[in-house]
């Protein structure tokens, strides 16, 4: 059982990797999109990886299978609810009016919401 | 797709209940599993109206294989996404060159549309800010040169949904249709 706790070790270690990475891009990052693009993503992996390894550390350390199969689908939750609060936090963002960093290269929303109503600012 | 009987859409809701409910215990006690059909069977008659408008049909095996495919395809495509941001993170230059750019979909149910921004936001890279019909418009974190350069409206919404949803929509289209 001992290689199933290597494994799990190293995914948990994995995942705290990510976990850094994703602060790290929180600090180096210009603006608020590129912040969630690193914050929010890395995270995922991250939380993965720690959570799936707690559940092969665990049976590696001899406690019951049941607890791959409950930390498996708790990843599965997080796959599926993840996303949505990325989506709703940026949108909202953008919603708000934050203005993109300088070096962004194109905003095909701005025009899209121009052209829907031509006369309305988009912060509104 | 036009909407399954109600039979059909509590009996889908009971089993995705109860697969769920196996999947958290972990166990195959039979008290456990009793109560947690019953949990299912009373959940699934408040909610199956909300929860699902295909039905049975959603569990059709060809569907079913898809979904099994599409799970190992999209975690590499996340990992690899997450390494690609991790490089940028990394790179003491911080190599972004950040926008928002319109892809277009060729899905047609609402559950397909969800799963396919769900997928676009989990690829790290890539957030879906909004949807618009089957128009999407995404905050990508390197913007690919033809997509850049393209000189047209067309030509532009092209390219982009080459590089963002086309990988997806192979899988999800038979998916959730």
């Amino acid at each position: 059982m001992n290689a199933l706790s290597a494994l799990g070790e190293a995914l948990v270690l994995i995942g705290t990797f990510f976990y850094f990475l994703s602060t790290l891009g929180l600090i180096r990052m210009p603006d608020v999109y590129n912040r969630m693009q690193t914050s929010t993503k890395s995270a995922t992996l991250g939380s993965l990886g720690v959570v799936i390894g707690t559940g092969i550390w665990a049976v590696g350390n001899g406690m019951s299978w049941a607890w791959i199969v409950q930390t498996t689908a708790v990843a599965g939750f997080i796959l599926l609810t993840n996303p949505i609060s990325a989506h709703t936090l940026i949108r909202a963002a953008y919603k708000r009016g934050i203005p993109l960093w300088h070096g962004s290269v194109v905003d095909k929303y701005a025009e899209h919401l121009a052209e829907k109503s031509p006369d309305e600012e988009v912060s509104e | 797709m036009e909407e399954a009987s109600r039979a059909s859409k509590f009996a889908y809701t009971v089993i995705v209940l109860f697969g769920i409910w196996l999947l958290l215990t972990a166990s195959l006690d039979t008290q456990e599993l009793a109560t947690g059909f019953v949990i299912s069977l009373i959940v699934a008659a408040l909610t199956y109206d909300v929860f699902t408008k295909a039905g049975l049909a959603n569990l059709h095996p060809k569907r079913v294989a898809y979904a099994i495919a599409y799970l190992p395809y999209f975690l590499w495509a996340m990992i690899m996404a997450n390494l690609d941001v991790a490089y940028r993170v990394l790179h003491p230059k911080r190599p972004i060159r950040p926008g928002i750019v319109k892809c277009r979909t060729v899905l047609e149910s609402d559950t397909g549309k969800l799963s396919l921004a769900n997928s676009i936001t989990l690829t790290p890279g890539t957030i879906t800010l909004d949807v618009d019909g089957d128009s999407y418009f995404i905050h990508w974190i390197w913007v690919q040169d033809d997509v850049l350069k393209a000189k047209t409206d067309e030509e532009h919404v092209k390219n982009a949904s080459r590089y963002i949803t086309q990988p997806f929509e192979k899988f999800l289209r038979v998916i959730f249709g």
